[in-house]
């Protein structure tokens, strides 16, 4: 079972925040991560790889310095990198994302399934995922929660709802979008460590991978940033002050007006 | 690619501080960037000299953007109910219709769907598209995003609303990446600009710290995704008149590669944090599970429902169904009380339309206190048991 893994390096999400005096993000110390996501469905392609065979390719569109997650999913168990990376990929929503992707992923020959995290965490946007499904033209389900079984031409997964869950077959080809619950990933072994940090990932531009301009990039991209702005504070806030039980007094003096 | 005019730049340092991924550099006399750069553009509004333009190599531009017209709602229907998000995007659509003095339309696909049409009326649509087949019972993303296609397509709208529910924001991405339409989930406003009638989508951005405007210049549809309870219904109009519409599609559009073998509705996953009137939410300030039982006995006094933030979920100490914020749960109760949460913008989008939010938090720069109403500084596991001792004395002496 050839599979892809489509993968982001984020920023460290939690730790961003914004600098109360300056109202500019704070980054010092954030550092680069995996996006939590695909971690996931890295772990869940590299066990079906360990269960039927195969190869997995970590596939990442992103600067030069993304390869370290390349190399992280190499270490984790993926086979094979791919990093795609051109300075006109920048600026890209997720139209233009999922487009780039899908070329690269095409350009892999024959896979018989693509994973991809739910969302990322710096987007939120969950929009990549069915966005190269449509390009690929395979079938496809998001937020799957387990994999009950799987062969080489079909895949049974509950996909979350907001109610429950649906168990469903897809056929293969088919791409997943997957959350946390399916599975735990493994920690590098040192041995993976090793292999990735000896391995050649190949770098491949836009025209590489025959990724049409008009379609890539800020260019390409239907939507447009037009403002950035800070979250307005409330007006009206209180701060309590005194002891603790001088503090909790007075909040409940005004939960009593409000409950 | 972002263009530097080092004739104008000061290095003064104000894009360098301000890049949401740390791209521009100052140098001895002119800021450089590197290739973190996504073309973001928060530099170009924020450099007060103008050195900062962004240059658009090749662009689509689809020619009939003047043929679209109207705001049309994807409206949700399982196990033979509508989705309240519908009713609150019909709510949000009305105002976007009547700001461009156009009609506002709702799609509902699935099985006897028929009866459907007078609530969906009442609550501001003008026209109901119904799609009544037996291959759109249930959600499949193929068979629902085909049918979609084939209606934008038929109807042209100018604007696109759907839910960001599990099958909103599975859907949606396909249908706009079929008609090539820009999408933006997850909006927390929509507006009509003025000058101009495009639809301004603002959402929280880059790391959920920082609001962007989101707008689609040069395509049709516009589509947008929102939560569910981030905008409101209206009161139902039963005298309001609208035109229900059946649709016939190809079999081809129905059919579907995706086999639904069974469909559970879980038991946990019904914890409606959105219902209730006082919600008391635990943070990573508990530090561990254990906080948990000290939010929900401050809960029970308060006759309140629990929620989490994201790191109280990710870390395992409660499940998924508690959190709010932007991955979680948007609510807005009466009265919030937000108990060892930092209050990062993901957290805030999900509970800041509360009536009251009460911040009980040691780190006093914590940004949960510009969103409170009330605020304790202090340490919470002194904080809440206070709390919930003041509050059995306070309903001890009423009920004497």
């Amino acid at each position: 079972m050839n599979i892809v893994v489509c993968i982001k390096q984020v920023p460290d999400a939690k730790d961003v925040r914004l600098d109360p005096e300056t109202n500019t993000l704070a980054r010092e110390g954030v550092e680069s991560i995996m996006n939590p996501y695909d971690r996931h469905a890295l772990e869940e392609a590299v066990q079906l790889k360990e269960e039927h065979g195969g190869c997995v390719t970590a596939v990442t569109m992103g600067p030069p310095q993304a390869e370290n997650v390349l190399r992280e999913a190499l270490a984790c168990g993926a086979d094979k990198g791919l990093l795609v990376s051109d300075r006109a990929f920048a600026g890209a929503d997720t139209w233009a994302t999922s487009y780039t992707l899908a070329k690269a992923i095409e350009s892999l020959g024959e896979i018989d399934l693509t994973l991809c995290g739910k969302q990322a965490i710096d987007g939120d946007t969950a929009q990549v995922g069915p966005g190269v499904a449509c390009r690929l033209g395979v079938p496809f389900v998001t937020c799957v929660q387990k994999t009950r079984a799987s062969s080489p031409d079909s895949i049974t997964v509950e996909r979350m709802m907001d109610d429950g869950y649906d168990l469903v077959r897809l056929p293969l080809p088919a791409l997943l979008t997957v959350v946390k619950d399916i599975n735990e990933p493994r920690v590098a072994s040192l041995k993976g460590k090793m292999k990735a940090k000896k391995a050649v990932i190949p770098m491949v531009s836009a025209a590489d991978i025959q990724a049409a301009p008009e379609n890539i990039g800020l260019g390409g991209s239907p939507t447009k940033v037009v403002r950035v702005f800070s979250p307005e504070a409330r007006g009206d806030r209180q701060i309590f002050t005194g002891t603790v039980e001088e503090q909790v007094d007075q909040l409940v003096q005004q939960l009593k007006a409000h409950l | 690619m972002l263009k530097i005019d080092c004739d104008k730049c000061i290095v003064c340092g104000i894009c360098e501080s301000g890049c949401p991924f740390a791209a521009l550099h100052c140098e001895d006399d002119c800021v450089v960037v590197d290739e973190n750069c996504t073309l973001c553009g928060a530099c170009v509004e924020s450099c007060e000299v103008g050195a900062l333009s962004i240059e658009v190599g090749e662009k689509k531009v689809q020619q009939d953007l003047a043929d679209w017209q109207g705001v049309m709602v994807f409206g949700e229907f399982r196990h033979g109910t509508i989705a309240s998000v519908t009713y609150e995007l019909l709510g949000v659509g009305r105002k976007l219709a009547d700001a461009r003095g156009v009609g506002l339309s709702v799609v509902l696909l699935g099985t006897d769907i028929g009866s459907h049409g007078p609530s969906l009326i009442a609550a501001g649509a003008d026209l109901v598209y119904l799609v009544d087949h037996p291959a759109l019972e249930q959600f499949r993303e193929d068979a629902y995003g085909y049918a979609l296609e084939k209606i934008i397509r038929l109807k042209k709208p100018e604007i696109v609303l759907a839910g960001a529910t599990a099958i909103g924001r599975s859907v949606i991405p396909f249908v706009a990446t079929l008609i090539d339409a820009g999408l933006t989930a997850d909006c927390t406003r929509l507006e009509i600009r003025e000058e101009d009638g495009m639809l301004l989508q603002t959402r929280p951005a880059f790391g959920g710290n920082i609001m962007a405007t989101i707008e689609c210049p040069d395509t049709r549809p516009q589509m947008a995704t929102v939560r569910p309870k981030v905008m409101v219904a209206a009161e139902p109009d039963g005298n309001r008149k609208g035109v229900v519409e059946s649709i016939d599609l190809d079999e081809k559009l129905t059919s579907s590669k995706v086999e639904i073998l069974e469909t559970v509705i879980s038991e946990e996953e019904q914890v409606n944090i959105q219902e209730v009137e006082t919600l008391v939410a635990g943070g990573r300030g508990l530090e561990s599970e254990k906080g948990f039982a000290l939010i929900r006995e401050l809960a029970s006094e308060l006759g309140a429902a629990v929620a989490a933030s994201r790191a109280a979920v990710d870390s395992g100490w409660i499940p998924y169904p508690h959190q709010v914020g932007q991955t979680g749960k948007t609510v807005h109760p009466k009265v919030y009380i937000a108990c060892g949460i930092s209050g990062a913008i993901q957290h805030a989008v999900g509970m800041q339309s509360s009536d009251i939010v009460i911040a009980i938090n040691r780190d006093e720069n914590a940004p949960i206190f510009d969103i409170a109403t009330y605020g304790i500084v202090g340490d919470l596991y002194e904080v809440i048991p206070a709390l919930i001792k003041r509050i059995q004395e306070v309903k001890s002496d009423s009920s004497r």
